[in-house]
């Protein structure tokens, strides 16, 4: 949704610009920068990267004596488990840590793969017109008809569940976005005189798609993957809440308070907080990212 | 005008056909649909007679249109955990889940239009960045650990609401909270963008000049052209809602089409996800093409293509 602001009227007599040194404008460029969501998603970058290394014991490996431990500031909490274990005795903060592999993995993998196949035929449409647009555009609608979660599940009826079918499955139901703003986008480039002139020149349809169409939208494909990176890692944990995601015993997030639900009416509320929270954290700072980097890379785009 | 309403029933159609065909396609091509209406552990000769009795050893385009006749006659298959029609059970539910859509709607509007509204005419001061740090967390919180924070609050705390079950009001609130918030943060962000623009119009302007009170310029000539856009995108909504709320419904075990779907998945019964996922694309495609219509007789500027 385009966040509108009231037009200044125009000025009575024009400003001349006044140069900023290039540091300066960089500098204003940095603070406009959401920093603290970059420092979010940056530390659990280095958390997925190193979860070996920080995670202090096995994510899936339980001590059924140590079963429901509260977090560590709660009576009979302790230091050996700081965020408390689960139903089956495992470290809460260890499964945590490496969910967010999952999550990150998943996520991230999911919409390049989404964007690689809205991206293609986007282009395709665009560029090639005719019956291929309508085609494209068609298909695209029909899909977009269908209630995306629900989609998502009849297609992880249809496979096993395992992490790579899920990328395949979020892939397949989140690429019509990307088709329909790619196209666009490609319709305007299109009529633009150096497309014109390398048609003149013979260049075959595909090495103009390839070599100039493609680098222009990078740009927006880029950003639509960026805002679709939250929307995406929580259709994956829903999928994994209800049982069609990421298998047990892995630990991801939506597996987490998918388990945890069965403590909830028994006061175990660790269970389903912590791995809430961190689904928050993540969306909230890509979310936050997506639209700084929208408005940073081409202030046009600030309709997408 | 007829010509346009001709176009836009043509196209939803094809959608339509399109859907079906994904849908057919789909089941087919990952796997052996016999399976998928056998019951577990079906052994070979069942899952033959099955193929002769649906038709499946036939080719595909022959499959398609026998596929497509008994959805048109309302033949979804028959569940294989309640041994009853799925459509039948999906009928059976639906009214559940449009009771809980309606509510979450409501919820969602009455939250969410006064948010916009008031945050556009305070444009950047407490109060708007008050309302969007409320929309970013109702697009950031996966509706079902919403669902999940309230029933720790009000249930296992407070003990002011049953966590799970419908019948009363009292059943309804937590889980239509939970689903109305994503909406709500939606419409709350596109009443105040509403807002904004027809407050920065010529006709406020003069509204203003003319020495209307602040109050009535906002009440009768700003608020009544703002909240067009948010009506119309809350009718598009409604589909979505009935359609998103699988998770909702099976955080606060809510007997509606959702719960349907989930149990689908879990018991491996596929006609009753099948029917729930196409009777969901049937509703959007609807939905969307009264909208269409609608909005050409609403608005004159809509040219007719």
């Amino acid at each position: 949704m385009a966040s509108g602001q009231i037009a200044a009227p125009p000025p009575m007599f024009p400003v001349q610009p006044v140069a900023l040194p290039k540091w300066r404008r960089m500098v204003d460029r940095l603070r406009a920068a959401p920093l603290i969501s970059m420092t979010i998603l940056a530390v659990l970058v280095l958390t997925a990267l190193f979860a070996d290394f920080l995670a202090p014991h096995d994510p899936t490996l339980g001590n059924l004596r140590q079963r429901y431990i509260p977090p560590v500031w709660q009576n009979r909490g302790s230091m050996e488990f700081i965020l408390g274990t689960d139903h089956m005795g495992r470290d809460v903060l260890s499964r945590l840590i490496y969910g967010s592999r999952i999550s990150l993995v998943v996520g991230v993998t999911a919409v390049v793969v989404a964007g690689a196949i809205g991206t293609a035929l986007g282009v395709l449409s665009g560029f090639l017109g005719k019956w291929v647009d309508q085609a494209v555009m068609r298909i695209t609608d029909s899909w977009l008809a269908l209630p995306p979660v629900s989609f998502a599940i009849l297609l992880a009826a249809l496979l096993t569940p395992s992490e790579w079918n899920i990328v395949i499955i979020l892939g397949a139901v989140y690429w019509t976005r990307y088709a329909r703003v790619i196209r666009g986008e490609v319709l305007s480039l299109k009529e633009r005189d150096y497309v014109r002139l390398a048609v003149v020149a013979g260049c075959s349809q595909a090495k103009i798609m390839w070599t100039h169409i493609l680098p222009n939208i990078a740009n927006s494909a880029v950003v639509l993957a960026t805002l679709q990176l939250g929307v995406v890692i929580i259709a994956e944990a829903t999928l994994s809440f209800l049982g069609v995601g990421v298998a047990p015993p892995q630990p991801a997030w939506g597996l987490m308070l998918s388990e945890g639900k069965a403590g909830l009416m028994t006061g175990y509320w660790w269970l389903s907080v912590f791995p809430g929270l961190c689904i928050m954290l993540v969306v909230l700072a890509a979310s936050a990212i997506g639209d700084w980097f929208r408005v940073w890379s081409d202030p046009q785009l600030r309709q997408l | 005008m007829q010509r346009y309403i001709v176009t836009r029933i043509f196209y939803a159609l094809i959608s339509l056909v399109l859907l079906s065909m994904t849908i057919f396609c789909l089941v087919r091509v990952t796997g052996d649909p016999a399976i998928l209406m056998a019951e577990p552990g079906a052994s070979e000769e069942d899952l033959q007679a099955i193929r002769r009795e649906f038709g499946l050893d036939k080719p595909w385009p022959i499959q398609y249109v026998s596929f497509v006749q008994s959805m048109i006659r309302g033949d979804f298959g028959t569940s294989i955990y309640y041994r009853v029609p799925a459509f039948e059970l999906y009928l059976q539910r639906l009214p559940a889940s449009l009771e809980l859509a309606i509510w979450a709607m409501v919820i969602s509007l009455i939250v969410g239009i006064p948010i916009g509204i008031i945050a556009a005419v305070r444009v950047n001061t407490w109060f708007d960045k008050v309302g969007n740090v409320f929309a970013n967390l109702g697009l950031a919180l996966p509706s079902f650990w919403v669902g999940l924070m309230l029933i720790l609050l009000f249930s296992v705390y407070l003990r002011l609401l049953p966590s799970a079950g419908s019948g009363t009001v009292k059943h309804i609130l937590m889980p239509a909270f939970a689903l109305g918030w994503v909406f709500a943060a939606s419409h709350m962000r596109l009443a105040r963008s509403a807002m904004l623009e027809v407050l920065g119009s010529e006709y406020v302007k003069l509204a203003r000049i003319k020495g209307l009170s602040e109050t009535l310029v906002i009440a009768k000539h700003a608020f009544k052209n703002a909240i067009i856009p948010v009506l119309t995108f809350a009718g598009i909504n409604l589909a979505l809602i009935v359609n998103g709320a699988v998770v909702v419904e099976s955080v606060f075990a809510w007997p509606g089409i959702g719960r349907l779907l989930y149990e689908g998945v879990s018991f491996r019964d596929f006609p009753v996800v099948q029917v729930t996922v196409i009777m969901g694309g049937l509703m959007i495609v609807a939905v969307n093409l009264v909208v269409d219509i609608l909005y050409a007789y609403i608005d004159p500027r809509i040219h007719y293509g």
